[in-house]
């Protein structure tokens, strides 16, 4: 039987997530202390060590990016990602509900590890209460003395789901429309006000302070050897227990939707499921079997991301669940590039047409070469990723689309 | 140096150099829409996207820089589909009216379209829906012709610092608009045309020269704008020995004091030209009426009054008031003239005003 494998919510329920003394009391600010005890290089070499990968989505190794950041700069911002737009995603939500000291702790060390001594959260606009929850948890930190000269400002955004894409969130942070910047430059180099910054998932922050206390070697034992360390996914959908688990990294879907989540609600049968958010792929039962670590699931053409599992039976209509996600993408798009800015509106209306049954095969044909040009085309993740789901599953339950096309001559129909 | 291979050929360029600069080096031609080299880069319009040899994703050589050993094709079949894709996407927000069109042969969607023969767009769904009326006199905005470059938003902001529109709404329905929407008049716009110089189709045209002729059928002479002494250079476009229009000169070794940029008067100010109120003699009031009058007569007829009226009340009841419109050594000839001809101190201008 699969098994929970609780790091970072470790004592959720049990502290008061904004209480830095409750933290104190069960081992917290351990880590920071270590970390300001050693040299930076070393520091990031430790965190390099223990495997970390990005939580928000994009798996980068966070010692790696720490490592782009010039030491010399006089200025230099830690930036928290805690924008969590993707629908069906709560991962972060959980984290500072229930441990939130752990966050401040682990922005804390990727401060001293770069040399920065001011660091930013980024909340999404939906979530005054945590914004609520991380100010009082700030406070009390800085009244026990814990974060020493590292500050820690939250700014909220006002809900657009682009600005999740680390440039646009620099860009809000700054005031400015939340449009994605190009890259190179990145970030580390020339961030926020143009100075080197390090934008980080809210999850990703939380496990430094357990890498820094147990030690890198323990966090890269645990899970998949090249994406270690637990992963904490949020069911949705058509599962019985639609909740939140900590899990390592390599346990199967099967095991997390049918073991942990008790599997298809209703004694329905399992028809696809969605990993990583609403740009993730849809996979069939077939692939199951594989892994959560970010390398196993690109190897079946899907990904991660930020850990949501959105599960559907067998009599959910694709094609419907499908069109709906091409509606949201239109609604995202900020607008800055062709491919995305327009490409998105046409995804929609091409899924509509399909959906209400005007569709041809054409028009599956035109999705297909759209999409291709989207990923390959856009200017950031969110118009890159927009037409996977059109992509995963025209490949994968393209009989759903076939069944709604308009009959001509002898192909698709029912 | 960096060295990298572009469409099977080795050029080295210094580093940070980018693609787009390595690729025009090295002899290939690569579209832009966004891209204009005195604005801020956008990297936006994704047209100029190249494949890289090991790259999953295509790159945008505007913004890339080039990299040691990179191995490029500017034309791959990758590439042609998806400028092809960009073109078709823009083309479904387009009016198509090329026939009646202000930009018709000076239009980069135009060229691009002929480029890679996309004659129609796949993407037949909804129109363009975007143009709403601004009832100003110079500045014809289309925007159901605009492709959303945003290099209008940049020159107004970097070059003329007014920045009176920027980019509202998102995805699809992103528009170039003023605060609030309003009409440009209610904007921060001084109508120096700035925008239609970066404008790479026709959504942004002067209503001036609208109808007069199109880009092809005028001759370019390129003069000194006559209105101030900053000494802007700009090109007369004449159409059968008429003046027309006034389009930007953007070559910097032609237009060396204002790189294109011109302001209101400059760039839609020319219809005086050929006005029949136009003053082409000096003239001379005679019992309340003017008549015509040679230059020798009308300047023998100042100076006798300027002396007579030193003679009669002295030199300080003249004064000398000059104008920006003349340049500097003029008005340091105007000022010399009145205290060393004159006689007296009583010299200012209108910018003092």
């Amino acid at each position: 039987m699969a098994q929970e494998y609780r790091v970072l919510l470790e004592y959720a329920d049990k502290i008061n997530p904004a209480s830095a003394a409750d933290y104190i009391n069960v081992g917290g600010y351990k880590g920071l202390e270590k970390a300001r005890g050693m040299e930076r290089k070393a520091l990031i070499e430790e965190v390099k060590k223990s495997g970390l990968r990005g939580r928000g989505g994009a798996g980068f190794n966070a010692g790696m990016k720490w490592s782009f950041v010039p030491q010399d700069a006089p200025v230099k911002y830690v930036v928290c990602n805690l924008d969590e737009g993707e629908p069906g995603t709560y991962k972060d939500r959980i984290i500072c509900q229930k441990n939130a000291q752990a966050l401040l702790e682990g922005m804390a060390i990727c401060g001293a590890a770069i040399g920065s001594s001011q660091g930013y959260i980024y909340c999404r606009g939906e979530y005054p209460f945590v914004v609520d929850l991380l100010r009082r948890a700030i406070e009390s930190a800085k009244a026990e003395g814990a974060l020493g000269d590292f500050d820690i400002e939250v700014r909220m955004g006002a809900g657009a789901y682009v600005c999740g894409e680390e440039t646009a969130l620099i860009e809000s942070i700054e005031g400015h429309r939340g449009e994605p910047r190009f890259k190179p430059p990145f970030p580390g180099v020339e961030g926020l006000w143009g100075v080197p910054t390090v934008v980080n998932n809210v999850e990703t922050f939380a496990c430094l302070p357990y890498i820094l206390t147990r030690g890198a070697e323990w966090f890269a034992g645990i899970g998949a050897p090249k994406y270690p360390g637990t992963k904490i996914v949020t069911l949705t959908g058509d599962v019985v227990n639609t909740t939140w688990f900590e899990v390592p990294t390599d346990m199967t879907l099967r095991e997390v939707i049918f073991e942990l989540g008790g599997g298809v609600k209703n004694g329905k049968k399992f028809k696809a499921v969605q990993v990583g958010g609403t740009s993730g792929a849809f996979i069939p039962e077939a692939n199951l079997d594989c892994p959560i670590d970010f390398d196993s699931m690109g190897n079946i053409g899907a990904a991660l991301g930020s850990g949501a599992v959105l599960v559907l039976d067998e009599t959910r209509d694709i094609v419907d669940v499908v069109t709906r996600i091409s509606k949201f993408f239109e609604h995202e798009s900020c607008g800055k590039c062709n491919p995305c800015r327009e490409g998105t509106f046409r995804c929609r209306e091409i899924m509509e047409r399909i959906n209400n049954g005007n569709g041809s095969e054409k028009d599956i044909e035109n999705l297909q070469v759209l999409s291709k040009v989207m990923q390959k085309a856009a200017l950031c993740g969110l118009g890159q990723a927009a037409p996977i789901p059109i992509d995963s599953t025209i490949k994968h339950f393209k009989h759903e689309y076939l069944r709604k096309l308009v009959v001509t001559s002898g192909k698709g129909g029912h | 140096m960096i060295s990298l291979t572009i469409d099977g050929k080795e050029v080295q360029v210094p580093k940070g150099t980018m693609l787009l600069e390595a690729c025009r080096i090295a002899g290939s031609d690569i579209p832009t829409l966004c891209y204009d080299p005195d604005l801020k880069l956008a990297g936006s319009c994704r047209m100029c996207v190249v494949e890289a040899k090991g790259r999953r994703n295509l790159l945008a050589t505007c913004v890339t820089p080039a990299e040691n050993g990179m191995e490029i094709y500017t034309e791959s079949s990758d590439v042609i589909e998806a400028r092809k894709i960009i073109l078709e996407l823009l083309l479904s927000r387009h009016k198509l009216e090329c026939h009646t069109c202000e930009s018709d042969g000076d239009c980069k969607l135009q060229d691009y379209c002929y480029r890679y023969g996309v004659t129609d767009s796949r993407f037949d769904g909804e129109g363009p829906h975007f143009t709403k009326p601004d009832p100003n006199p110079f500045i014809m905005r289309d925007y159901d012709k605009c492709i959303m470059c945003t290099r209008c938003v940049r020159a107004c902001d970097e070059i003329t610092g007014a920045l009176a529109i920027n980019i509202k709404d998102r995805g699809h329905h992103a528009k170039i608009s003023t605060a609030f929407d309003g009409d440009l008049a209610d904007s921060t716009c001084v109508f120096c045309g700035q925008c239609i110089m970066v404008c790479p189709v026709g959504a942004l045209t002067s209503k001036v020269s609208a109808g007069k002729g199109k880009p092809y059928q005028t001759e370019k002479v390129i003069t000194t704008c006559t209105y101030c002494g900053t000494g802007c250079t700009l090109a007369l476009n004449v159409k059968d020995d008429k003046v027309v229009g006034v389009t930007s000169v953007r070559d910097r070794e032609k237009s060396p004091v204002n790189n294109g940029a011109l302001c209101v008067k400059g760039r839609f100010g020319w219809d005086f030209i050929n006005s029949d109120e136009r003053l082409t003699t000096p003239l001379i009031r005679e019992n309340g009426e003017l008549r015509p009058a040679s230059w020798d007569e009308a300047l023998d007829y100042t100076a006798s009054k300027l002396q007579a009226i030193k003679g009669q009340h002295g030199a300080d009841s003249i004064a000398m008031f000059t104008s920006a419109r003349v340049t500097n050594e003029e008005n340091y000839l105007a000022q010399k003239f009145t205290r060393a001809v004159l006689g007296t101190n009583n010299v200012d201008h209108c910018a003092r005003l």
